[in-house]
């Protein structure tokens, strides 16, 4: 699971540009959005298409995400539980 | 009907233009195919946040706008008209060779969300919250001349105050060889600064962004006032000395009375004709002067040409490197620009001291 | 103030008939243009529902008589023939006779040849001639070519789906100050694997029939097409003796400036341009007899536009349809399409159906017009939005 935590920040941090952050700077409880890192609706689509193409997981209502894409530990728990790859 | 003033300039390109206190005392030299543009540092622009997914056309325009602002001492703008050839090629050719590599499988939005060719004015929009009209004019070589009609007819009948306007684009690695293959861009780099006697085809190609504050209401800061400004989606060689008399008569002037002409030269030998026209016909003894050597050729270059006429009416100094002929220069009060792009799209902008 | 500018020509092709008689006559019978995708080279064939155009690239090519060089894409075919179609509808026969200019508008351009044959540029000479016609001023240029507009203020805009709107808008807006004596507006997209793919990735394409306003909608379907109208001066109408379809009444672009691609939860940038053309007009919201709205059936555009009608027309919102279920969203062309639209509607007094609703909405009370309904027409205001913030609406009337 820790393994997979420090997989998905690296990935968020590469895949949406967070140029100015380091894996350190989020931790596993920090909102995602809104407040926390500051993501918006284009960025949780680019998430849904990192769940597809890393785990195999298929959202096809954006809406969905909102749950699962709401900390780095609620992203870890869904991926351990649905991933097909 | 009002007067239309140039209030401010913001200018990124090839050259280190972005520093409005100076007015190219340096000159950059390049012996490349295609230019790069000096950097400001965008970091001192924009947040980080919103800059993590501009193309390098966005952060272009945005700096370039926020120092017309600046520059202008403004806030706000009642409107944005920008004018782009291409658009954000990058995240064009991005989106399309994702498309095409993934075979259409795992394409993520970002990309294609900045491919939109009005991204650049949206987020300039964004950047500054202005609500106000917002037009992206997407015409070749009359892209940038598009957004200053429409801008010049806005504050002309006073429905705005202060528009932004601005010409950007940028370059894209893959269209551009494609733009090699078919001779649009010269086969061997050159000397840039040499580029204008150039005896082969094509052009050196280039980046960049320009956008200037206009507004019906004249500063001490003013540039100068924009006359007249016309385009033309097609016009031959031989109707362009008459062309350019007639559209200076209906602005009550004459070719003596121009003191520079500032011609779009790119060191095209099969379209430099056009300009040539005009230099050995209605303005052989008009002082004459060339920029692309210094920015390159893009759809929104002359934008760059628009902002050297601001930067030698207001400073009322032509420097050397800008100089196509050697007839004396006394006073600069009357400026005709002229471009083209491979014979189309030809513009005539007349420019007056304010 | 008030004063319009005379439409004295349209001309249109879309997924619902080849000129405006055939559109006509498909939104009167509810006929629907959307389908499988069935023309383009994508693995969503069969599979995403569209709006396509069924005359294909060559019969157009052969019905406009241009030589198997011809670098043409679809975008500048298109355009073409609705561009013509306005024109001869004007009754113009020389169209040099006064100052034409030409304001289009299209956000592909030629997108649909580039993605065709982007890896095989460099080997393959034959399709090189593609390279050049994929900037959107060059559908321009070709539209200008075929209309023998010369010498004249030719020019694109693009701003995303609220493109062709703005080119009326400014087209206008160059009558009005004596800039033209006649302006051909209007706008073209052709669909491409790019866009197709494109909107995907944002996840708001409908996999069934896109159901505008409807509290269930889940999203657009695309659709290809162009539209044209020619707008004139008084002086031309005049001299000329020309009968008048329509008049621009009004327009007003703003920009939402809240995000990228989503509009504001209450439509400030959608208030703000339907106020303006309101006021460009000189008219009240009560003047407005029926809404051709953006509608795209996404749940943040509906949401968002239903809101703004509310700030604008608060109690007593006219009738109002989005007539995306024919066509379905066609881009940077939705603007001139619902313009023709809206002047079909004057000039029958009819307001066409908004198909495929079933379900209010839960976030407001009203709710679009779902049969075809007869009603004196006076004014029409047609909205469109785009990516980017960009809004724009423009009023199209009966009288000047």
């Amino acid at each position: 699971m820790e393994a997979l935590k420090q997989e998905l920040k690296e990935n968020i941090i590469e895949q949406l540009n967070l140029e100015d952050m380091v894996v350190a700077d989020i931790a596993d409880d920090d909102m995602l959005f809104g407040d926390g890192l500051g993501l918006d609706s284009i960025d949780a689509l680019e998430l849904i298409v990192m769940l597809d193409k890393n785990y195999g997981i298929k959202l096809t209502d954006p809406k969905e995400g909102r749950a699962i894409f709401e900390s780095i530990n609620t992203m870890a728990a869904y991926i351990s539980e649905n991933r097909t790859k | 009907m009002k007067n239309v003033y140039i209030n401010s300039v913001g200018s990124i390109s090839a050259q280190k233009t972005y520093d409005n206190n100076e007015f190219l005392s340096e000159v950059v030299s390049y012996q490349e195919q295609i230019l790069p543009v000096v950097d400001p540092n965008y970091k001192d622009y924009i947040p980080p946040a919103a800059a993590r997914r501009m193309a390098k056309g966005i952060k272009m325009g945005v700096v370039a706008s926020k120092i017309a602002l600046q520059d202008a001492g403004l806030e706000e703008v009642d409107a944005i008209i920008t004018g782009t050839g291409m658009g954000c090629l990058r995240d064009s050719e991005k989106f399309l060779s994702a498309i095409l590599d993934n075979k259409e499988q795992y394409l993520t939005p970002t990309s294609f969300i900045q491919s939109t060719h009005n991204t650049v004015g949206g987020q300039i929009a964004l950047e500054l919250q202005c609500k106000g009209y917002n037009f992206t004019y997407v015409h070749s070589s009359v892209s940038f001349e598009s957004a200053m009609m429409d801008a010049k007819l806005q504050l002309e009948l006073d429905e705005a105050k202060n528009i932004l306007i601005g010409g950007v684009d940028e370059i894209g690695e893959y269209t551009a060889g494609l733009h090699k293959i078919i001779g649009h861009i010269k086969p061997e780099a050159e000397d840039v600064l040499q580029v204008l006697q150039s005896k082969t085809k094509g052009a050196i190609y280039g980046e960049g962004a320009n956008f200037f504050v206009l507004s019906n209401e004249r500063n001490e800061n003013s540039y100068g006032k924009i006359k007249s400004v016309s385009i033309f989606n097609t016009l031959s060689k031989s109707e362009l000395n008459n062309e350019a008399e007639a559209f200076l008569s209906a602005n009550g002037v004459s070719a003596e009375d121009i003191d520079v002409v500032v011609l779009g030269n790119n060191g095209d030998v099969e379209f430099d004709g056009y300009y040539e026209t005009l230099a050995n016909g209605l303005f052989q003894n008009t002082p004459q002067v060339c920029y692309k050597h210094l920015c390159g050729e893009f759809n929104t270059a002359s934008s760059f040409g628009f902002w050297v006429t601001a930067k030698m009416l207001k400073n009322q100094a032509l420097p050397e490197v800008l100089r196509f002929n050697d007839f004396p220069v006394k006073e600069i009060k009357q400026v005709l620009l002229y471009n083209q792009y491979r014979g189309e799209n030809h513009s005539f902008t007349l420019v007056e001291q304010c | 103030m008030g004063k319009g500018v005379a439409i004295t020509g349209m001309g249109i092709v879309s997924a619902i008939g080849n000129n405006v008689d055939e559109n006509y006559q498909s939104l009167i019978a509810g006929k629907k243009g959307i389908s499988r995708i069935s023309k383009i080279d994508t693995i969503h064939k069969g599979d995403i529902m569209v709006g396509e155009i069924a005359t294909t690239n060559q019969e157009f090519i052969s019905q406009m008589g241009l030589s198997p060089e011809n670098n043409y894409s679809r975008t500048a075919l298109l355009g073409a023939v609705a561009a013509k179609q306005a024109v001869n509808s004007a009754g113009i026969t020389d169209i040099t006779k006064y100052k034409t200019g030409l304001i289009s508008a299209t956000s592909v351009g030629g997108m649909d040849m580039t993605e065709k044959y982007y890896y095989e540029y460099p080997t393959n000479t034959a399709v090189q001639k593609y390279i050049d016609g994929h900037h959107a001023g060059d559908s321009t240029q070709k539209i200008a070519e075929q209309l023998g507009i010369l010498k004249g203020v030719v020019t694109t805009i693009s701003t995303a789906c609220s493109s062709a709107a703005n080119a009326i808008m400014f087209g206008a807006r160059l009558i009005k100050s004596g800039q033209l004596d006649r302006v051909v507006v209007g706008g073209a997209d052709c669909l491409s694997m790019f866009t197709i793919n494109g909107f995907k990735t944002l996840m708001i394409l409908s996999d069934t029939y896109n159901t505008p306003f409807d509290e269930h909608r889940k999203g657009l379907n695309l659709g290809e097409a162009a539209a044209y109208l020619v707008l004139e001066s008084d002086a031309v109408v005049k001299a000329e003796n020309k009968p008048v379809l329509a008049y621009v009444k009004g327009y007003g672009n703003a920009n939402d400036a809240f995000h990228q691609t989503a509009s504001s939860e209450n439509g400030d940038g959608a208030t703000l341009a339907m106020e303006k053309a309101l006021e460009v007009a000189g008219l009240e919201p009560k003047d407005i007899d029926y809404i051709n709205a953006h509608g795209t059936a996404t749940g943040n555009n509906d949401l968002s536009e239903g809101r703004a009608i509310i700030r604008v027309f608060g109690d007593a919102v006219p009738e109002f349809s989005s007539t995306k279920a024919y066509t379905g969203h066609t881009l940077a062309a939705a603007g001139a399409i619902e313009a023709v639209y809206s002047i079909l509607a004057l000039q029958h007094n009819t307001i066409f159906p908004n198909l495929n609703f079933k379900m209010p909405m839960e976030a407001f009370d009203i709710r679009p017009e779902v049969s075809l309904k007869s009603k004196e027409l006076h004014t029409v205001m047609s909205n469109s939005f785009g990516f980017g913030g960009n809004c724009s609406t423009v009023i199209f009337s009966k009288e000047a």
